[in-house]
C-alpha cells in the first residue's frame, strides 16, 4: 500500500478509452462498477465535447460478484452494437474487474458472432500499466488488427503514396494541446511538400487503417504515445519513423532534417534547408527573442522544469539551448521511461529528478527556489505558495490548459507561443518583486513541509528589520543562509553581526 | 377489492441501472470538510484515486484530509500483510496530522478481495490509539450521495450513549447543552432552557453546511423544538449522545441506512417527514416534527406565503415548464416536488435508488403537491437507463433536463437546457432562506437563454445522417 494524494498519470483505463474514443465511430464499454464512467465527465468538461462520449459501462454490482457477469457483458455488447453500429467496440477492463478474472475474452468471442461491428478486448494489465503506457498499448493492438484483418482479405495496400506522404501518429482526446499540435503539423506538412495519410487515432476511421501501408513514413511527435504502432509498421512494412518532438526551433529543424533524410532515402530529393533557414530567421519569432534585450535579461535565471517525457525534455531544452536559462532541475513522472529522459536532458540541466512523488518534487522546488517553473496543473499550486510563477507545460490539466485560441506547442507557431509562456512567467515574477521592493507586502515566508519557515533560532529587532529590507524574492533564502551560518557555529541569538559574518562568509 | 391496498397514483419503474453518476467514495470531499478533525483513507486503486483527483478539482491542492490508501499487486494477491500495511499508513498520518478520528472508506477492490476492514479497525484503533470508522462506500453497492450514508451509519455506532454526569451537577441531562453554557451562571441557562417547550430529545442526521445547521436549528427553536444535536457534528469528539427512546429525524432523502441504523441498533423513534428542501417541504418537515412533540406550530404559514412571495420573480421563468431528472444523487424526489409546487411539470424523476419506507412522507407530499397543482404525477424511474433516458429526451422535448456532467454539454449542443446535477448536493438547499438558491440553480439556463435569444445559436450539432 502506498500513501497517495495525487496521481500525474491516470490508471490504464483511461489510457484506452482515450485511444477508443479518439477514433470515429468506435465504442468502448468498460466493465466496470457504478462511477467508474467518470471519464465521460472529463471529455464532456476538459473538451466540451458536443457530442456523447462513446463509452458506456456494463455495470459490475453484486449479482455480478455472485454469480460472474454471464450475459451481461455479452448482451451490453450486442445492444450496443445494435443501438450506434459502431465499427468497433472495445471491451475494457478495469481495475476491479481484473481482479475478478472474469474471462472476458470469452465474452468478445461470444457477442463478435452476434455483431455487425468488430470486438476486441482491450489487452492492458491495470496493476503494471498507467494511462500513457495503456493508450500506446492500445492504439497497436487496434491497429496490428485492422491491418492483419485487411491482410487476410487481401485489401492491404501496400503501394506507396505517388507524392511523400505520412502518417502523423499519437494526436489523442485529452492530450495536452493535441488538437492545435495537429493543425500545426498538417500544415507544416503542408509546406514541405508532404501529403497527410492518416491522423492517428483522433478523427481516424478504423476502415482507414488498412491504407497506413501507403504513406512514406510515420511521424510520431509525442514520445508517450504512437512509437509501439510506430515500431510495428516498420518491422511488418519497413516503415521508417520519426520520433524526434518539433517542440522548439532547434528540435524543429532537426525533425525536419529527419524528415529530408527519409525522403531522398526514398529516392525523391527534397531539400528543406532554405526553408528551415527562413522559418527560423523570419517567421517563428523565437530566434530572434533570443537575440533581443527582453530575453538578455532572462540569461542565467533560474527554473525548474517537470512534466511527462516529451514536454519537459523540450522545454529544457528550449530554456537552457535557446533562451540561456539555467534549468536547476529537470523531471519526469515517465519513470517507465526515465532512460530515455536523462539521456535527452543530462546536458542541459544541473539535475535530474524522476518520481511520480508529488511531495517530493515540491519539495526539490523549494530549496531551489527558481524564478520559474514549468510544470504540471500541480506545479503551478506549489508555484502559487511558494510566489513563484509557473508556466503550464503538460499534462495533468485543468479546463483552462484546453483553449479555445490557436495555441500548438509544436512547430513554427509553437516556438512563438512557447516564447510568450516563457517570457511571461518570468516577466510577472519580476513585476511582483519590483512591487514587493518598493511597495512592501509583508515578509512572505516559504511554507512547505520539507523545509519549514519556522526556526529554533531567535532573531533580535535589529537583524530582524535588516531582514525585512532585503528583497522579497531573496529573503527566504537569506534567512536560511544565516540561519545555518548560526546553527553550525552553535549561535543561538541572531544578531547584525552574525547576518553579516553569514553573508560574508557565503561571499555574498 | 377486498384487500386494503394503498391508492397511490405515483408509478414506480425499475430500469437497467446502466446510468451515470459519481462514484459514492465522493462523499470525502464534504465530509472531511464538515468534521473538522477526520481525517478519510481511502483504501483502493489508481482509479478511486483518479477519481477523487478529478472530480475535487481544486479542492485538491489545499491539503486536504483525506489520501488514498492505493493498493499494489502485492496487496491483491496478498503478499502484503494488510493489518501491517494499514497500521504503516495510520501511524504516518497519525504522525503527519493527528487527527481526531481516521475514516477507512472501503472501496470495489477491498470488497472483492474481501479485505476485513470491520474485523482490523478495532484492532488497529486499540493499537494506536485513534478512534476508526470503517464505511464500505463503493460502486458495487452505492451511488454518489449514498456514501455519505454509510459513513454517517458506521458513525451511529460511535455516538456517546449517555450524557456523563458529574456529582454536583446531576440534573444536567445532557452534555451538550452543558458544554454549549458551559461559564453561564445557573439563571441564564434556566432562563435559555424555558424558551423551550417540554419534549423529548430530538436529534438530526445528515451532514449540512454550518449555516445550514444554524438556520435550521434556528427555525425550529422558533417553535420551541430544542435540537439536542447533529449527527455528524463539527468535530468528532462532539457527537451527539444518542440514548434509547431519543427522537430522531432525518434532513437528506439518501439517508436511509443511517436511519435504519438509529431506529435498530439505537433505539431511537424516526420522525418520518419530508425533507426541508424548498419552502413547502421545509414547512412540512417542521409541522411533522411539532405534530410528533405535540406542539402547535406558530406562524408558518405566514412565514412560508412570504418566502413564495420573494420567489415570484424566478418562479415565473419556469412557470408551465417542463423538468425532466435523469438521476444521479437521490434529491431528485423532493427537488421535483419542489419544482411542481413552482408550477412546473415533471415527466420523469430517474433516481439511483428509492427506499419508499424512508422517503414515504416526502413521496406522499409529491403526490398531494401534483394534486393541488393539477399536472399529472411524475413516473419515478429507479435504476434508469441514460441510453433509453436520452431517448425520451429527444421525444418529450423537455424545457429542462437535471443531468449529471457527461450529458449536459451533448444535450446543450442539441439545444436542450440543462443544469448539472452535481451543484444541487453542493449549494445550500436546505430551510426557508435558502429556497432562493434551488431557483437560482434551475432557472440559470432560462436566464441565460433570455440573453442569448437574439443570436438563433441553439442546435450546435450537424445532423447525423440518417442510416
Amino acid at each position: 500500500m502506498k500513501l497517495a494524494y495525487w496521481m500525474y498519470a491516470g490508471p490504464a483505463h483511461i489510457g484506452t478509452l482515450r485511444i477508443a474514443s479518439s477514433f470515429k465511430n468506435v465504442h468502448a464499454i468498460m466493465h466496470a462498477p457504478l462511477g467508474d464512467d467518470y471519464f465521460n465527465v472529463m471529455r464532456s468538461m476538459l473538451e466540451r465535447e458536443r457530442n456523447f462520449t462513446p463509452v458506456t459501462a456494463s455495470v459490475v454490482d453484486r449479482n455480478v460478484l455472485a454469480r460472474g457477469s454471464q450475459e451481461k457483458v455479452v448482451n451490453n455488447i450486442t445492444r450496443k452494437d445494435q443501438e450506434e453500429h459502431p465499427d468497433l467496440i472495445v471491451l475494457t477492463p478495469t481495475c476491479t474487474s481484473s481482479i475478478l478474472q472474469e474471462d472476458l475474452q470469452n465474452f468478445v468471442s461470444r457477442a463478435q458472432m452476434d455483431t455487425q461491428g468488430d470486438v476486441l478486448l482491450a489487452d492492458v494489465n491495470h496493476y503494471r500499466y498507467n494511462e500513457l503506457q495503456a493508450a500506446d498499448r492500445t492504439l497497436h493492438q487496434i491497429v496490428k488488427y485492422y491491418i492483419e484483418k485487411a491482410g487476410k482479405k487481401g485489401e492491404l495496400i501496400t503501394e506507396k503514396t505517388e507524392q511523400p506522404s505520412v502518417n502523423i501518429i499519437g494526436i489523442s482526446t485529452l492530450g495536452f494541446h493535441n488538437q492545435h499540435d495537429c493543425t500545426e503539423l498538417k500544415r507544416l506538412m503542408a509546406d514541405l511538400g508532404i501529403t497527410v495519410n492518416e491522423v492517428l487515432p483522433d478523427g481516424a476511421s478504423v476502415h482507414n487503417l488498412k491504407n497506413l501501408t501507403r504513406a512514406w513514413f510515420n511521424l510520431v511527435p509525442y514520445r508517450e504515445l504512437g512509437l509501439m504502432t510506430a515500431k510495428y509498421l516498420e518491422s511488418e512494412f519497413a516503415i521508417p519513423y520519426v520520433d524526434i518532438s518539433p517542440l522548439g526551433v532547434v528540435e524543429t529543424a532537426r525533425c525536419i532534417r529527419k524528415i529530408q533524410q527519409i525522403i531522398n532515402d526514398q529516392g525523391k530529393t527534397v531539400d528543406y534547408e532554405e526553408y528551415i533557414n527562413n522559418q527560423t530567421l523570419y517567421v517563428s519569432q523565437a530566434a530572434w527573442f533570443s537575440r533581443s534585450i527582453d530575453c538578455q535579461n532572462l540569461t542565467g535565471k533560474k527554473a525548474v522544469v517537470f512534466g511527462d517525457n516529451t514536454h519537459a525534455a523540450a522545454i529544457t531544452k528550449i530554456l537552457a539551448r535557446e533562451m540561456g536559462i539555467q534549468v536547476v532541475l529537470a523531471g519526469t513522472y515517465c519513470k517507465y521511461d526515465a532512460d530515455w529522459f536523462r539521456e535527452q536532458v543530462s546536458e542541459y540541466c544541473d539535475e535530474v529528478l524522476i518520481s511520480d512523488d508529488n511531495a517530493e518534487i515540491a519539495n526539490a522546488i523549494a530549496k531551489h527556489e527558481p524564478a520559474a517553473i514549468f510544470g504540471t496543473q500541480m506545479e503551478r499550486h506549489v508555484g502559487k505558495r511558494l510566489d513563484i510563477p509557473c508556466g503550464v507545460i503538460a499534462a495533468p490539466i485543468h479546463i483552462q490548459n484546453f483553449p479555445i485560441g490557436y495555441k500548438p506547442f509544436m512547430g513554427y507557431e509553437g516556438t512563438n507561443q512557447i516564447a510568450d509562456l516563457v517570457y511571461n512567467s518570468f516577466t510577472l515574477g519580476m513585476e511582483d518583486h519590483l512591487l514587493e521592493i518598493f511597495g512592501g507586502h509583508d515578509t512572505k515566508e516559504v511554507i512547505t513541509k520539507g523545509i519549514s519557515a519556522d526556526s529554533d533560532l531567535n532573531w533580535d529587532k535589529e537583524a530582524k528589520a535588516e531582514l525585512a529590507k532585503v528583497p522579497g524574492f531573496v529573503r527566504g533564502k537569506v534567512k536560511r543562509n544565516t540561519e545555518k551560518f548560526a546553527r553550525d557555529r552553535n549561535f543561538s541569538e541572531i544578531t547584525l553581526e552574525v547576518m553579516y559574518a553569514a553573508k560574508e562568509s557565503v561571499g555574498a | 377489492m377486498t384487500v386494503a391496498q394503498e391508492p397511490s397514483a405515483l408509478n414506480f419503474e425499475c430500469e437497467t441501472g446502466n446510468y451515470h453518476t459519481f462514484c459514492p467514495i465522493s462523499c470525502v470531499a464534504w465530509l472531511y470538510q464538515k468534521i473538522e478533525d477526520s481525517f478519510f483513507l481511502v483504501i483502493g486503486t489508481k482509479t478511486c484515486g483518479y477519481f477523487l483527483q478529478n472530480a475535487m478539482g481544486v479542492m485538491i491542492f489545499a491539503e486536504p484530509r483525506y489520501a488514498m490508501a492505493e493498493l499494489e499487486e502485492g496487496d491483491i494477491s496478498a503478499q502484503l500483510n494488510d493489518y501491517e500495511e494499514l497500521k504503516r499508513l495510520c501511524l504516518q498520518i497519525k504522525r503527519d496530522r493527528n487527527p481526531s478520528v481516521i475514516v477507512w472508506i472501503g472501496t470495489c477492490t477491498t470488497e472483492i478481495i474481501k479485505m476485513d476492514l470491520e474485523g482490523l479497525a478495532p484492532r488497529l484503533e486499540a493499537e494506536i490509539g485513534i478512534p476508526i470508522v470503517t464505511a464500505r462506500a463503493n460502486g458495487l453497492d452505492y451511488a454518489f450521495t449514498q456514501g455519505e450514508d454509510t459513513v454517517l451509519a458506521a458513525m451511529a455506532h460511535k455516538c456517546p450513549t449517555q450524557a456523563p454526569k458529574l456529582e454536583a451537577e446531576k440534573e444536567e441531562r445532557n452534555a451538550i447543552s452543558k458544554l454549549m453554557n458551559f461559564g453561564r451562571k445557573k439563571e441564564e441557562v434556566k432562563q435559555a432552557e424555558s424558551e423551550y417547550k417540554d419534549h423529548p430529545p430530538l436529534v438530526l442526521f445528515g451532514s449540512l453546511p454550518d449555516p445550514v445547521v444554524t438556520n435550521l436549528t434556528l427555525e425550529l427553536k422558533k417553535q420551541g423544538v430544542k435540537v439536542s444535536g447533529w449527527l455528524p457534528s463539527k468535530r468528532f469528539t462532539e457527537l451527539p449522545v444518542i440514548e434509547e427512546g431519543y427522537y430522531t429525524a432525518g434532513v437528506n432523502p439518501f439517508l436511509s441506512r443511517t436511519a435504519t441504523t438509529l431506529m435498530r441498533r439505537r433505539k431511537t423513534k424516526l420522525i418520518g417527514a419530508p425533507f426541508p428542501i424548498g419552502p413547502d417541504g421545509t414547512r412540512a418537515w417542521i409541522e411533522k416534527i411539532c405534530s410528533v412533540f405535540n406542539i402547535e406550530p406558530q406562524g408558518l404559514e405566514e412565514r412560508e406565503a412570504k418566502i413564495w412571495e420573494s420567489l415570484e420573480d424566478y418562479i415565473q421563468l419556469i412557470r408551465g415548464k417542463s423538468v425532466f431528472f435523469m438521476g444521479d444523487n437521490l434529491l431528485e424526489v423532493s427537488l421535483a416536488r419542489f419544482l411542481i409546487r413552482c408550477g412546473m411539470t415533471c415527466q420523469e424523476i430517474g433516481i439511483p435508488y428509492m427506499d419508499k419506507r424512508y422517503q414515504k412522507a416526502e413521496l406522499d407530499l409529491l403526490e398531494k403537491t401534483c394534486k393541488d397543482m393539477g399536472v399529472p404525477v411524475p413516473t419515478i424511474v429507479e435504476k434508469p437507463d441514460n441510453y433509453n433516458q436520452i431517448q425520451r429526451i429527444y421525444a418529450q422535448k423537455p424545457d429542462l433536463v437535471i443531468t449529471g456532467m457527461a450529458h449536459a454539454n451533448p444535450l446543450e449542443a442539441r439545444g436542450i437546457n440543462t443544469k448539472w446535477s452535481v451543484e444541487f448536493t453542493f449549494a445550500q438547499i436546505h430551510g426557508f432562506t435558502n429556497a432562493r438558491d434551488i431557483l437560482e440553480l434551475a432557472t440559470r439556463p432560462m436566464r441565460r437563454n433570455n440573453n442569448l435569444k437574439e443570436l438563433g445559436w441553439e442546435k450546435l450539432v450537424k445532423e447525423e445522417a440518417k442510416i
